[in-house]
């Protein structure tokens, strides 16, 4: 229980500061905004082929907001030295992990979350399904857990806007493929046995990724 | 003594493999039916791959041997890895895009198994790149490492995911008994022979590095002197 209180201090020092700053849910949604923006002007095309491409535009705008918001969420650390001050806590690595982790997880559905709305409404779409919802929830656990990993991993190296891409992308393809499929499946009103392959992938993918991010977090920060 | 007399050794053994290997896909290996004389590169391409999971394997051991005794012998053998990894797996890229172009009529097709090579390769690519990217010495060691680990967990994860899709590559019939016995052999000939390359080029590595460590430890021990 101590464990979990520690835990969700991290977090609620990484939305408190959020809050306050606005920095990245802000900024991250109005990119977001950009991406579907420069989509829609880059495919001119019909409304029933839109379909098809329309789980390709939504995950490759979820995939690039997600790493500019897993990069600030440890810029803001790095810069004002809270790194050094939140390893000086009398809080586990693992605890500092799932806080983190936590905190990037729900700045993402917050994220995807609005722009989901955005996308129904340009798009002329409906998106609220609880099979999409779930989809985009299972996706983003994955992108979280290997993304917060990656994000203290790359914010100590020379390039860190160079490097975290780098490693994310092909690491979170698994989470693609299947997100991808899934939501082409529930957009297309399919039901959950033809999307289950995809969603056993994604889940198998969350599981192994929170355990082993869990165990070698703390080689990612110690200093 | 012992490391330049085990390389001599080492390179011997993987000179009269490799001979006897070109020997057999060449002369000895019957021309298979459909494909024919392209077929040949099969004897180099499966090796390759193998060699690539392999050295991705070894990277994977000794990332968590560094991770947890924290002995530079340990990341100099990943990195050695990685490093004959990634070229054979570019080789391995390279020769299934020359044998794709006569059957399949195309140097590259987004299959399944050639998406999973591609996202195999980006992997350790980046592996490679964390390192360089990262001012210390340790801290970069490190930071590979934990690439190391996450990208071999990885591999399987990705492979289910892209079979999702239909394949195109043909599925392998090495060990379900659709090998000649001729082809069967020339090919086991062939994978030790890129076996034996691996170890010696992974040996020649981890000689070069352990060398540039010596270096850097005189380089300091002669700038304090100063």
């Amino acid at each position: 229980m101590i464990f979990w209180r520690k835990v969700l201090a991290v977090t609620w020092k990484d939305v408190l500061s959020e809050m306050r700053t606005k920095e990245i849910v802000f900024s991250v949604l109005v990119f977001a905004m950009l991406v579907i923006l420069i989509f829609k002007l880059a495919f001119s095309i019909s409304q029933d082929m839109l379909l098809l491409v329309a789980p390709g535009i939504l995950w490759v705008t979820f995939t690039f907001a997600g790493i500019l918001s897993l990069n600030r969420s440890f810029v803001s650390e790095k810069e004002e030295g809270c790194m050094e001050g939140l390893m000086a806590c009398p809080v586990s690595r693992e605890a500092i992990y799932v806080g983190k982790m936590l905190g990037v997880l729900l700045f993402m559905l917050i994220i995807e979350a609005i722009a989901l709305l955005a996308f129904a409404v340009f798009f002329n779409l409906s998106v609220f399904s609880p099979a999409l919802i779930l989809v985009t929830i299972l996706a983003t656990i994955g992108f979280a857990s290997v993304g917060t990993l990656f994000s203290a991993l790359a914010i100590n190296t020379k390039a860190r806007d160079l490097i975290l891409p780098i490693l994310f992308l092909p690491i979170v393809v698994p989470v693609i493929i299947g997100a991808v499929r899934a939501s082409g499946l529930a957009l297309n009103g399919a039901g959950w046995s033809e999307a289950s392959s995809s969603l056993r992938i994604i889940a198998a993918f969350d599981v192994i990724f929170l355990v082993v991010s869990f165990l070698i977090f703390t080689y990612v920060i110690e200093e | 003594m012992k490391t330049s007399r085990n390389i001599y050794w080492l390179w011997g053994l993987s000179s009269v493999l490799f001979l006897a290997s070109l020997l057999m896909v060449f002369i000895f290996v019957p021309t298979e039916a459909t494909m024919g004389v392209v077929q040949r590169i099969f004897y180099f391409h499966v090796p390759l791959a193998w060699v690539s999971f392999l050295a991705f394997f070894i990277v994977f051991i000794f990332s968590i041997f560094y991770l947890w005794k924290r002995e530079e012998k340990w990341d100099i053998i990943a990195s050695s890895s990685a490093e004959v990894g990634t070229v054979f797996t570019t080789l391995f890229l390279i020769s299934g895009s020359i044998w794709a172009k006569p059957i399949w009529n195309t140097w590259w097709t987004w299959d399944p198994r050639l998406t999973a090579a591609l996202v195999l390769w980006l992997i350790y690519v980046a592996y490679l790149l964390v390192r360089s990217y990262t001012a210390e010495k340790e801290r970069g060691a490190r930071f590979a490492a934990v690439v190391g680990i996450v990208g071999f967990v990885d591999v399987p994860i990705v492979a289910l995911a892209i079979t999702l899709w239909r394949t195109q590559h043909p599925s392998p019939v090495i060990f379900s008994g659709g090998l000649a016995p001729a082809m069967l052999f020339t090919l086991l000939v062939c994978l030790s022979a890129f076996s034996a390359l691996y170890a010696l080029l992974l040996w020649l590595k981890i000689a070069m590095k352990r060398s540039e460590s010596d270096i850097e430890t005189i380089k300091e021990a002669i700038d304090r002197g100063n």
